[in-house]
C-alpha cells in the first residue's frame, strides 16, 4: 500500500525545460513569483500566460499533472476569492443578505486568484521538470555565496539528499513493521481518530528506534569513506551553464521587465 | 616499504559502560596481514570481529596496544583520513551505507570526499563500477536494487577512493544465498585481478574456504589461525567453539568416523568426489 508513493513529483522527460540549469530554472522561478506580485492590473496576466503556457508546452507535461497541482490548494484559492468579493467596499452590484458584492471586489478577487493559480502553476512546472537530486544539488550551489555569512549550505544540501535517499527504505520498513503488528492483531484501521492515532503508537515507536540506530550506522559508513564536511569537496558533476541557460533568463528577465514598465506606467 | 598491511601489536579494546568494569571485546590480539593476503575472520557475535574491523579503519582506536595500516598508527590523528583511503570498509547492511540517491553519485561520494578532480571522480567510478559488473545500473536509485547490488556498489564506493585493503565485515549476513554469492565473487575477483588484501569478517564457513589464511577468533581472542585446510581439519576443536565446519569436510569427517579412509583436510565437493 505505501508501494507507490513517488518522492516529488517529477514528470521524466529530454526537453529543454528539463536539460535547463537547477539553479537557472529556480532564479527563474522566483523572478517569476517577483514578476507576478509586481503586476496590478490584468493586462501584464497575459503575457504572464503566454510564458507559463508555451513553458507548459515546451516541457511536454500534460496538463492534467499542473491542474492535480492546483488541486489540493483549491479551498485556499476558492476562500481568497470569496473574501475578496465581500471584503472589499466601493461600488455595489448586488447584495446576497447583509453582504455587498462590488465591482471593486469582483475586480480584486479575479485579480488575486489568478495570482495564486499562476503562483502554484509555476512552482509546480519547477518540480515537475526538476529532480528533486538536481534541486537539492541547484540549491546548494546557489546558497554557497552566503556561507560566509553563515548559511550551512552543504549540510541543508546532504540533509536532503539523505532524507531523499532513505525516504523509500522507510517507508519499505513502514510497511513491514505494520503487517508484522497486524500478524499480531494489531488494528489500524477501525475505530475514531483518537483511537486510530493511538494505534498508531506500536508502529511509531520501533519506527523511530530503527531510524536512529540506522543513522549511527550512516554516520559511520560515512565517516569510513572519509567524510568530513563540506571543505575541500569536490563534486563529479559539474553544473556548466550552456547556451539555452543564458536564453531562458533573458526571456525570464524581459518579462520581469515588462510587468515593471507597464506597472510604472 | 615492507609487505605489511595490517599490524596489530598486543592490541586490547574495551568497551566503556557506566555499570561495571566496561566489557573487553579485544583481548592483547597480536596480528599481522600480507599485502595481497585473503584473510578470512570467523567468530561468533561479540567475539570481537567487528571490533578489529574498526580498529583497523580507525573508526576507534584501541585502548591499549598499537595498529599499524601500512605502518601508519591509527592513534594519530593526522593519519586517519590517509588509513581510511587506504583501507577501505563495507559495513553489514546495505541499506545503511548508501548516502546518495543515485548508484553512480554514490560511488562517487568517497572520491569527492578526498578532493579530487571531478574528470578524474568520473573516471574512477565507471571503473569501480565495471569491476563489480553493475555499470548497467550507474542511473538507477539504490533502494531498486537487489541486497546483493547494494552490497555491490558499496563495494564499489570503496573501490573508487583506490584503497590498497578493502575490510567487509559481514558483507552477507543480511544477504539471501543468491546474493550472497554475488559478494563473494566480487570479492574473490578483486583479490585476484586487482591484488587487493582482503580482510573479510562472516560467520559463514563456507566463504572462508578459499582464502589464504582463516582466523578464529572467540570472545576477544584468536583460537585458530591457518590455512582453511589446518583450520577446518581440526573439526572437534571448530565444534566445541560452536562453529561449523564446511558441509562437505563436516561429510568427509561423518565419514572417517565410520571407518572409511579419506584425509582430513576436504574442503571442497571435487576434492571430497577424487578421494572418494
Amino acid at each position: 500500500m505505501l508501494k507507490n508513493i513517488t518522492i516529488g513529483q517529477y514528470f521524466p522527460g529530454n526537453t529543454v525545460i528539463h536539460k535547463l540549469d537547477p539553479r537557472i530554472k529556480i532564479i527563474i522561478t522566483l523572478l517569476f513569483i517577483i514578476s507576478l506580485f509586481i503586476i496590478d492590473n490584468f493586462l501584464p496576466y497575459l503575457f504572464v500566460s503566454i510564458f507559463i503556457f508555451t513553458s507548459i508546452f515546451i516541457s511536454k507535461v500534460p496538463f492534467k499533472f499542473i491542474l492535480k497541482g492546483l488541486k489540493p490548494l483549491f479551498f485556499i484559492i476558492l476562500i481568497t476569492f470569496i473574501i475578496n468579493v465581500f471584503m472589499t467596499k466601493g461600488e455595489i452590484l448586488f447584495e446576497i443578505g447583509p453582504l455587498d458584492v462590488t465591482k471593486e471586489g469582483l475586480k480584486l478577487a479575479t485579480f488575486m486568484a489568478l495570482r495564486l493559480i499562476f503562483l502554484i502553476i509555476g512552482t509546480s512546472l519547477l518540480t515537475l521538470t526538476t529532480s528533486p537530486i538536481s534541486l537539492t544539488d541547484g540549491i546548494e550551489r546557489l546558497l554557497n555565496p552566503f556561507k560566509r555569512i553563515g548559511v550551512p549550505a552543504h549540510e541543508l544540501a546532504m540533509m536532503m539528499t539523505i532524507a531523499l535517499r532513505f525516504i523509500p527504505t522507510l517507508l519499505e520498513e513502514t510497511d513491514k513493521i505494520m503487517k508484522a503488528q497486524m500478524a499480531r492483531g494489531a488494528d489500524f484501521e477501525s475505530g475514531n481518530v483518537l483511537k486510530r492515532a493511538k494505534s498508531l503508537v506500536p508502529l511509531l515507536v520501533p519506527l523511530f528506534i530503527s531510524a536512529f540506530r540506522r543513522a549511527d550506522e550512516l554516520a559511520l559508513a560515512m565517516e569510513a569513506r572519509c567524510y568530513r564536511g563540506g571543505e575541500n569537496r569536490t563534486r563529479m558533476k559539474q553544473l556548466i551553464l550552456s547556451r539555452r541557460d543564458y536564453i531562458a533568463l533573458g526571456i525570464s528577465i524581459l518579462l520581469l521587465g515588462l510587468i515593471i514598465v507597464d506597472r510604472l506606467l | 616499504m615492507s609487505d605489511v598491511m595490517i599490524k596489530l601489536e598486543n592490541v586490547t579494546y574495551k568497551y566503556e559502560s557506566n555499570e561495571n568494569e566496561g566489557v573487553v571485546a579485544l583481548n592483547g590480539i597480536n596480528l599481522s596481514i600480507n599485502k595481497g593476503e585473503f584473510v578470512v575472520i570467523l567468530g561468533h557475535n561479540g567475539s570481537g570481529k567487528s571490533t578489529l574491523a574498526k580498529l583497523i579503519n580507525a573508526l576507534i582506536v584501541p585502548t591499549s596496544g598499537k595498529v599499524y595500516v601500512n605502518g601508519m598508527d591509527t592513534q594519530d590523528e593526522e593519519n586517519i583520513w590517509h588509513i581510511r583511503r587506504t583501507a577501505g570498509m563495507v559495513f553489514q547492511n546495505p541499506d545503511n551505507q548508501l548516502v546518495a540517491t543515485i548508484v553512480e553519485e554514490d560511488v562517487a561520494f568517497g572520491p569527492e570526499n578526498l578532493g579530487i578532480h571531478p574528470k578524474e571522480i568520473r573516471k574512477r567510478v565507471n571503473e569501480a563500477l565495471t569491476a563489480v559488473e553493475m555499470e548497467e545500473y550507474k542511473d538507477y536509485a539504490p533502494h531498486l536494487l537487489s541486497g546483493g547490488q547494494k552490497q555491490r556498489i558499496a563495494i564499489a564506493g570503496v573501490l573508487a577512493m583506490k584503497p590498497e585493503c578493502i575490510i567487509l565485515d559481514e558483507p552477507t549476513a543480511m544477504l539471501d544465498p543468491s546474493g550472497r554469492k554475488e559478494v563473494i565473487n566480487t570479492i574473490k575477483k578483486l583479490n585476484r585481478e586487482e591484488n587487493k588484501t582482503i580482510v573479510h569478517i562472516t560467520h559463514y564457513m563456507d566463504e572462508a574456504v578459499e582464502a589464504d589464511r582463516v582466523i578464529v577468533m572467540e570472545k576477544g581472542n584468536i583460537i585458530l589461525e591457518g590455512t582453511p585446510k589446518t583450520v577446518f581439519s581440526q573439526v572437534e576443536k571448530v565444534k566445541q567453539i560452536g562453529l561449523d565446519v564446511p558441509q562437505v569436510t563436516e561429510l568427509a569427517y561423518m565419514l572417517r568416523k565410520e571407518g572409511i579412509d579419506i584425509p582430513q583436510n576436504i574442503l571442497t565437493i571435487e576434492e571430497l568426489v577424487s578421494a572418494l
